[in-house]
């Protein structure tokens, strides 16, 4: 079996990868998301923690 | 042995453990993804019936189980969170929703792509894929009521109410193909076993353990964000080496 032959898989190619396809876009999009909302609480935690060294 | 239960129900305890342990089940779940797309793309071999086209299984199946799954858990914790009053595990089922919800719809997706070329439609209303998308629905109204209430214990209190009601419908899901003539087949795997290709089952099994070791590092990553939001008064959180750097 060569590649070319593997990805055609028998005809099925679009149903197949557009699968593992949108899969694989889901799990990056919501790694992506996940670490966007740590770094977004961080961020405001060092703004409130600013603040008030500049209040103190 | 007393083990102190109520010390890992404490906010500022959990988020602690839950980053030691992040890492752990993110790699485990990298590494059996690799192992188990191996297996079923190299290993199980071309199925007589439905050729190739089959091979959708091995992410089809667990992300749909796992939608099920994971919706009981959160319920669990929902419920928890109503009865006992403790904030941990309210903010574990708000972690939980959301990897529900994108499993869901990826039952839902790729069993469209299946569907098309076995039973020539992309969707019917079948009694499968209908309380599927119910599923679907039932996380997304639980994610949209939380983010509706101000207050973020009485928005627990009422998604919760509205999760725990909502399990009724993972049965349904489960046993809608017995109880209803579906066009969607019924389960190959069964507790009195099954007539799969061994191959072609440690491919569904290594993908579900996969998906389902993924959906905890990506929750447990999602509850240390929320614990921080929600506790970003508390005196440890100003105390942590990420937050005074």
């Amino acid at each position: 079996m060569n590649w070319g032959e593997f990805f055609a898989m028998n005809g099925y190619a679009s149903y197949i990868w557009g699968s593992y396809g949108m899969a694989l876009l889901i799990f990056i999009i919501e790694i992506v998301m996940v670490r966007h909302r740590r770094a977004l609480i961080l961020q405001q935690l060092h703004l409130m923690r600013n603040a008030e060294d500049v209040m103190t | 042995m007393a083990i102190n239960w109520f010390k890992y129900s404490s906010p500022s305890t959990f988020y602690k453990v839950a980053g030691k342990m992040v890492p752990w089940f993110a790699w485990s779940a990298a590494i059996l993804f690799i192992a188990g797309l191996y297996i079923g793309f190299f290993v199980a071999p071309t199925d007589i019936q439905q050729s190739e086209a089959y091979r959708i299984m091995f992410i089809h199946v667990p992300a749909s189980i796992l939608s099920m799954f994971i919706y009981l858990i959160m319920a669990g914790y929902a419920a928890l969170g109503l009865i006992f009053n403790t904030r941990l595990s309210s903010m574990m089922a708000s972690a939980l929703a959301p990897t529900g919800a994108l499993l869901a719809f990826l039952s839902l997706w790729t069993g469209a792509l299946w569907g098309k070329p076995m039973w020539g439609a992309w969707w019917v209303w079948d009694a499968r894929l209908t309380s599927e998308l119910i599923l679907l629905f039932l996380y997304l109204g639980f994610i949209a009521l939380h983010a509706s209430i101000d207050d973020p214990r009485r928005a627990d209190r009422a998604s919760a109410l509205l999760a725990i009601i909502g399990s009724v419908n993972v049965p349904i899901i489960y046993f809608s193909v017995q109880w209803w003539n579906t066009l969607h087949q019924g389960a190959s795997v069964k507790f009195s076993g099954t007539s799969m290709h061994v191959a072609m089952q440690q491919g569904m099994y290594t993908m579900m353990l996969a998906v389902w070791l993924y959906a905890i590092a990506v929750s447990l990553l999602r509850v240390r964000s929320i614990i921080l939001e929600r506790e970003s008064k508390a005196q440890w959180v100003s105390g942590l080496v990420e937050v005074r750097r």
